[in-house]
């Protein structure tokens, strides 16, 4: 007993005397940092915050959004601090806190699972900005935005369906929520417009980031018979599997080329970078006001990565096309008739599908083979 | 064999100290090498993990809720650890903690807030003591190994709260999104000083399982049957009831700490809701010798070390498993020297002369 409350109390002198001895010299940095801000606190110095999800280098998701990041520095000269891999929990809520902490006064969270926690930590600071993707809530000073990242995905399926031979086709899933949903309702929409007897079948992996499983999730569909992976994760794990098997793929979040040089044919991209800036210098000018945003293609948000050699020749003349209508507002995908998973007809012929209804997406359309729980 | 690992009968305080701030050095050191090759300059680094935990009341207030789990979970397991009876099972204990504790806040949300808060830290504590009761059972009537058992058991508890929130318990209007409903506000416990109550608990209960530990007649046998089985047993100790009624005991202690976690900081049960604290608290526990005064001091020095690795990786702007490459190699030299005192290398040769040859 006396000798652990000695080693103890030694432990404690010597974490003092650290803390004494190295925060001297930081000392001076602090000072001259935080008058500074209160100085400017009128002119308002504005700090941005970025909430990950994954790692930045992910290769998907979370690297679209840090290259956006990346962007914003640049055009603006703004200071950005980042969290990266913060789990959709209680910890998210925590990060949010230490942000604001740190002096962040413009937060963006890149998660769905951030949604509550970044509502939550926006009504308790009305001062600071806050915008969180692919959500649906919207405050005073809490903005959603998103983007129509389905209407990339159809046209990756006109390249899919266009490429398959054995008409059947993979697509790896992340979870039940409309968002994923609403993915593979319009790759599989695009799949059938060029090839109207291929199935597309999901696996559910319930993970965001989790390259082993995506890629035994993606190995399981080709098992199946699929000889094109379609994807709607984080990693390139599934495009891995894919070229492993000397079969294709279509990429997601970022130009996956390299990962899977053989295999990968396009990729549904993001482009977060001018959406950001326009943002945070709305901020900077004093005229940002919260806002609900779901932009598509014809805003340069959403994008089809460039077609590589592996996909055939001819998905390019077509998908310029289909894209061209799209941005043009001709094409809009969700139009009826479409027939959900039984056959039954779900949209009437000629009907559009308003976008409450897509972001309450909770059926397969017909084409689909995979269960949402 | 040119070196032999010998205990060491008895240790000066002088010679423990010199072992202790050679492992922080080293471990100072091996670490600025690290942060140098990430290009920073490792004194800034140092200087603001400090000030990351400590640095405002914010951020003091963050490492003590951080330290509040690990304190009570701590205190639980080194209960059982007195006893010789390797409880790995925190995690699972937490979770199952939480669970009950949440099943209460989900069924009744609007209990008056009083009756709802005990009814959720009873269930708590029953829910944890049970999950651990089972391989404090085996033990004590077939001796199985409980390090297993308490280790495979942390996952089913994990299993189990990861089926109720894609499950069963599905927040319906999440849109799909697999998370549990957040508890009502009778079901999170208040605020006190601005950190939620559970500070209070961990003092409290630091006291109480120190004089339980020093002065009462269980604690002792606990402390007996720990240092052997026979002795306790020609003491007249009924040693299977003194397993399970430690074990409870443990267990309830990390079925309490789920149900603050759960309900103070998560509002909800997630899988996230632990958090990995029945793992951290192992470590805090052994750092502390199993006393529940030094509990309290790993527990805030672990909680601090967590904060401050968040802060540094937001103030550098390093990825977030550099940050735990650093918390990892400043545990693994402080560990690491544990060793050092417990045990000395000897030449062969010389060590007839030490006191007893080690377990190693």
């Amino acid at each position: 007993m006396k000798k652990a409350l000695g080693l103890l109390l030694v432990l404690m002198l010597v974490m003092s005397i650290l803390v004494t001895g190295c925060s001297q010299p930081a000392k001076e940095e602090p000072k001259k940092e935080e008058p500074k801000q209160e100085e400017k606190a009128p002119e308002q110095k504005i700090k941005v915050g970025f909430v990950y999800v994954g790692p930045i280098g992910d290769g998907g998701w979370t690297y679209a959004h840090n290259e956006g990041r990346k962007y914003l520095e640049e055009k603006l000269g703004v200071e950005t601090i980042i969290k990266e891999s913060v789990p959709e929990s209680q910890e998210a809520e925590k990060v949010l806190n230490d942000m604001i902490d740190q002096g962040a006064n413009v937060i963006f969270t890149t998660s769905f699972g951030f949604m509550d926690y970044t509502e939550k930590v926006a009504k308790a600071n009305p001062d600071v900005k806050f915008l969180h993707c692919s959500g649906y809530k919207q405050l005073d000073n809490m903005s959603n935005y998103f983007g129509r990242i389905y209407e990339a995905r159809y046209l990756s399926g006109i390249v899919a369906g266009m490429k398959t031979q054995s008409d059947v086709l993979g697509y790896v899933a992340a979870f039940e929520i409309p968002e994923v949903v609403r993915g593979i309702n319009a790759f599989t929409l695009g799949v059938r417009s060029v090839n109207p007897d291929a199935v597309v079948k999901v696996k559910w992996t319930h993970t965001w980031y989790d390259p082993a499983k995506e890629k035994e999730a993606a190995k399981a569909l080709l098992d199946e018979g699929a000889d094109v992976i379609a994807q709607h994760q984080d990693t390139p794990g599934p495009q891995q599997a894919a070229e492993e098997k000397g079969v294709w793929s279509i990429g997601y979040n970022t130009d996956m080329k390299e990962m899977a040089p053989k295999a990968y044919m396009t990729a549904p991209i993001w482009n977060w970078g001018p959406y950001y800036v326009q943002e945070v210098k709305a901020v900077m000018d004093g005229t940002w006001k919260s806002s609900s945003v779901w932009e598509g293609m014809k805003d340069g948000i959403v994008q089809l990565a460039p077609l590589t050699d592996v996909a055939p020749p001819e998905a390019k003349d077509a998908v310029e096309k289909v894209k061209a209508d799209i941005i043009s507002g001709k094409e809009k995908i969700f139009v009826g008739p479409i027939k959900d998973q039984t056959g039954a007809v779900k949209v009437q012929d000629g009907v559009v599908m308003t976008d409450q209804e897509l972001l309450s997406f909770d059926w397969f359309v017909e084409g689909v083979e995979g269960k949402i729980k | 064999m040119l070196y032999k690992v010998v205990k060491r009968s008895e240790i000066t305080q002088g010679k423990s100290f010199g072992i202790r701030t050679a492992a922080i050095i080293l471990a100072l050191l091996t670490s600025a090498v690290f942060i140098m090759i990430l290009n920073l300059n490792p004194l800034e680094v140092y200087a603001s993990l400090i000030k990351g935990a400590f640095g405002s009341n914010y951020r003091i207030k963050q490492t003590i809720i951080t330290a509040i789990p690990l304190v009570i979970t701590s205190l639980g397991i080194a209960i059982a650890f007195k006893m010789k009876f390797w409880n790995i099972g925190g995690e699972g204990q937490i979770m199952m903690g939480a669970f009950a504790a949440s099943f209460f806040a989900l069924r009744y949300p609007d209990l008056p807030k009083p009756i709802l808060l005990s009814l959720m830290m009873i269930a708590g504590m029953v829910a944890g003591g049970l999950w651990a009761l089972i391989p404090a059972f085996f033990k004590a009537q077939w001796e199985t190994n409980e390090t297993i058992i308490t280790l495979m058991m942390n996952y089913i508890a994990i299993k189990w709260v990861t089926y109720l929130q894609y499950g069963p318990w599905r927040d319906k209007g999440a849109l799909g999104f697999p998370k549990i409903p957040n508890f009502s506000d009778n079901a999170i416990l208040p605020n006190f000083l601005g950190i939620h109550i559970g500070w209070i608990f961990a003092l409290i209960l630091i006291i109480v399982v120190y004089i339980f530990m020093k002065h009462s007649k269980l604690g002792y046998e606990i402390a007996v049957l720990g240092e052997s089985e026979n002795t306790a047993r020609y003491a007249g100790i009924n040693v299977k009831r003194t397993i399970i009624i430690a074990l409870l005991i443990s267990g309830g202690l990390c079925g309490l700490a789920g149900m603050i976690q759960a309900s103070a900081v998560s509002n909800t049960l997630n899988v996230e809701v632990s958090g990995g604290v029945g793992f951290t608290a192992i470590i805090t526990t052994w750092l502390a010798s199993l006393s529940a005064p030094f509990i309290l001091l790993a527990s805030i020095l672990f909680a601090a070390l967590i904060q401050g690795g968040s802060f540094i990786q937001t103030a550098f702007g390093i990825p977030a498993a550099a940050a735990m490459i650093l918390e990892g190699m400043i545990l693994f030299f402080v560990l690491g020297s544990e060793f050092f005192i417990k045990y000395k290398l000897t030449k062969n040769g010389s060590a007839k002369s030490a006191a007893g040859k080690g377990e190693i």
